[in-house]
């Protein structure tokens, strides 16, 4: 026969240290107000002001990045809402997943997969060339002048 | 099924019935099957595709640093029409789980935001469909206009 604890046994170990999932739970919500200002200005600026969806080209995106504040800006956007997805994500996988080792497994692939991309994606915005050497002058911003 | 109450006698054929529960002291804070479940059903369906969307975006975006062909090549695909309709069902979950994360937010922080979880889940969809009402014409214009 199951038994359970009489009601009212007091929890038999606190546990000690960092709260981890509270502060994921924290981080959820504090990235999230910011989301939503970074979001809605992302979609304004490159979906609404100017001519929409057909205005993004390299040279578009070149006159952005090559302002600090676009940077900035940008690796924010980047850091909080991937992260914020991934945890996401991590919950659902939590919620679904009963077996311990496929889990284990996309715990892993999630983790992995966010490294890699704020990796590649930091670095994109911080190496990029907005006027590569020889590259076609019709395709790159005009402030590249003849290259 | 009606309640079987110890002590009473049996000799009565009649069901014994008990009184119905009082109704919850605090009103509208259960979420189970309305307002509150089905936020949280959209809110889970929207993040999970915000999500898998942001990670091909990253990949399409790093191409800036490959060449310009390449980057105009695969941004040239979100100017079709059908993709210019997909970036609308897009925006409309980004939007809508930006407003319920807030509403969530709230229901969380504000001492009586619970009490508001259903009043706060029709503000959110009436915020969405203004924010829609203004967003759809300018992108389908930008799409499918000259
Ligand atoms: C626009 C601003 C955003 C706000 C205000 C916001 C807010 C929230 C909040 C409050 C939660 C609930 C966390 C919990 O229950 O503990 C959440 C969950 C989630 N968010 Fe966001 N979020 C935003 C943007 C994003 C973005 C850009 C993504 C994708 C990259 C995303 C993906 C997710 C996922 C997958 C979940 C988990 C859903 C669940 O547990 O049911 N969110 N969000």
């Amino acid at each position: 026969m199951t038994t359970i604890d009489a009601p009212r046994t007091p929890v038999a170990t606190t546990r000690r240290g960092v709260n981890l999932e509270k502060w994921g739970w924290m981080y959820m919500r504090v990235s999230g107000v910011l989301l939503v200002a970074l979001i809605f200005g992302h979609l304004f600026v490159n979906l609404v002001a100017g001519e929409g969806v057909k205005q993004i080209d390299f040279a578009f995106v070149a006159g952005k990045l090559s302002d600090p504040f676009w940077q900035v800006y940008d690796t924010l956007l980047l850091w909080l809402a991937l992260i914020h997805g991934a945890n996401g994500m991590r919950t659902l996988v939590n919620d679904y997943v009963a077996k311990p080792g496929v889990r284990r497994a996309l715990h892993f692939a999630l983790a992995a997969s966010t490294a890699v991309l704020l990796i590649l994606g930091t670095l994109v915005i911080y190496t990029f060339d907005p006027c590569p050497v020889g590259a076609d002058p019709e395709l790159v911003a005009s402030f590249c002048g003849d290259l | 099924m009606p309640a079987k109450v110890a002590g009473t006698a049996a000799s009565s054929s009649a069901p014994l019935t008990v009184p119905a529960p009082r109704p919850p002291a605090i009103a509208g804070t259960l979420y189970r099957g309305r307002e509150g479940m089905w936020s949280w059903v959209l809110h889970r369906i929207t993040g999970v595709a915000i999500y898998f969307f942001l990670l091909v975006h990253i990949l399409d975006t790093a191409l800036v640093r490959v060449s310009p062909e390449a980057y105009n090549a695969v941004i040239g695909a979100y100017k079709t029409p059908i993709m210019g309709l997909g970036e609308l069902a897009l925006v409309g979950a980004i939007l809508f789980h930006a407003l319920n994360g807030l509403r969530i937010i709230l229901v969380d922080f504000w001492e009586t935001g619970t009490r508001h979880q259903r009043t706060l889940f029709w503000v959110v969809l009436g915020v969405w469909a203004v924010l829609m009402i203004a967003f759809t014409p300018r992108h389908l214009i930008a799409v499918f206009g000259g």
